[in-house]
């Protein structure tokens, strides 16, 4: 295979581009990919304040890294999440890529910082282990945002999440959810305004990014998202990507140019009616002089006695084993 | 050749030489959420592994938000 760009050997062949590349042309299509998600969607500005959300993962890290190879300052933030070894091997594949680069990484920890984590928070509340950690997730990032006067929060969301979340709402045809779904959150009502710049390239082009460049990060997967819907919608549109290649691409980026426009006075309704934490001072959708559901969720995970990731995995195997010989009988 | 899979992290022997898409094909993985890497390099999908490779075949789904 040849790359389509200089005709030198390729690395990569990338079926929706009907193209191969070599690491270097490779590496100029990701760049121009990102440019043109952040340009036309007006995502970054060159003297914004940055905060990244990192993880650990390939697309944190590989939007960090080129947020500062295209001149934009970019710092990160880190949560850590509690969960077992998981949680502090993620940890240490950011502090390596932050310390080797020079980069400013700020680390919260659930434990340290709030006097939970994220499998006490599961059983504390009842919540879904991956409810609590995105509703955590969010909130500390905000405020991350907000306290230390950031511009933005750049998150490494990429083509495969957004069609897969995408594909979940609209199987349950939650058009609040749909009118939403959009790269660009801007600030308002003591948010932060949140944008996603790797829209347009996918999860196996985004790992490939940080093989070529040489970035480390956790290959291993969540053991408590390991199996969730969300991953099943993502293997569920790969199928038809292979079987048709720019499927995925077709579906996100058709859904952004020609069915959010149509969603937008839906979304626009539905953005106000929020009143600040009585506790935290976050912006809430609640009513006036009510507490938000992160101070909510703290109070009684703070209060429960710890619990630790198996015994969080363990009753996930046996509720998934009691699904399965239901759907046998 | 040595095969190192992940997910749970594993090693299999495979037996002669290989394309990238046969031996993909072979282990039922689908290209769209895999990588294959020989030496820290990737690998195209029509590249010839021998029979003395060491590959690994790398997930790239992610599941977490």
């Amino acid at each position: 295979m040849k790359c389509r760009t200089c005709r030198g050997p390729a690395i990569i062949d990338l079926p929706r581009h009907n193209a191969n590349f070599c690491a270097e042309h490779f590496l100029q299509m990701c760049r121009r990919q990102v440019e043109k998600a952040i340009h036309d969607h007006q995502m970054l500005n060159k003297t914004d304040r940055i905060l990244v959300a990192v993880s650990g993962g390939k697309d944190s890290l590989a939007v960090w890294d080129m947020l500062i190879d295209l001149g934009y300052q970019a710092d990160g933030l880190y949560v850590a999440l509690g969960i077992g070894e998981y949680s502090e091997e993620s940890r240490g594949y950011t502090e390596r890529f932050a310390d080797e680069r020079g980069l400013k990484l700020t680390v919260v920890s659930l434990r340290d910082d709030y006097g939970y984590d994220i499998p006490t928070a599961s059983r504390a509340t009842g919540r879904v282990p991956c409810s609590a950690c995105g509703m955590s997730k969010r909130h500390l990032f905000d405020k991350a945002a907000i306290d230390g006067g950031y511009d933005v929060v750049v998150t490494g969301h990429n083509l495969d999440d957004e069609a897969a979340v995408l594909f979940g709402n609209a199987l349950r045809w939650d058009v609040e959810y749909l009118a939403r779904q959009l790269p660009v959150l801007p600030s308002r009502h003591g948010f932060p305004k949140k944008v996603k710049p790797l829209i347009r390239l996918s999860e196996r082009e985004m790992a490939a990014w940080c093989v070529v460049r040489g970035i480390d990060y956790i290959v291993d997967e969540c053991p408590i998202a390991a199996g969730n819907k969300h991953i099943g919608f993502k293997e569920a549109l790969n199928v038809l990507e292979e079987k048709s290649p720019g499927t995925k691409a077709s579906y996100y980026l058709g859904f952004l140019d020609r069915m959010a426009p149509v969603l937008a006075g839906i979304a626009a309704s539905g953005a106000d009616s929020v009143t600040p934490c009585t506790r935290c001072g976050a912006p809430t959708g609640g009513e006036e002089g009510s507490v938000c559901a992160f101070c909510r969720l703290v109070e009684r995970s703070a209060a429960h006695e710890p619990v630790s990731v198996e015994l969080i995995l363990k009753k996930s195997r046996s509720q998934k084993r009691a699904q399965s010989e239901v759907a046998q009988s | 050749m040595r095969v190192i899979l992940r997910n749970p992290r594993r090693e299999i022997e495979i037996e002669g030489r290989r394309r990238v898409h046969g031996l993909l094909a072979e282990l039922g993985l689908p290209r769209e959420s895999h990588l294959v890497i020989r030496n820290g390099t990737l690998v195209p999908g029509d590249e010839e592994l021998d029979k003395d490779d060491v590959i690994e075949i790398r997930p790239v789904i992610s599941g977490g938000m």
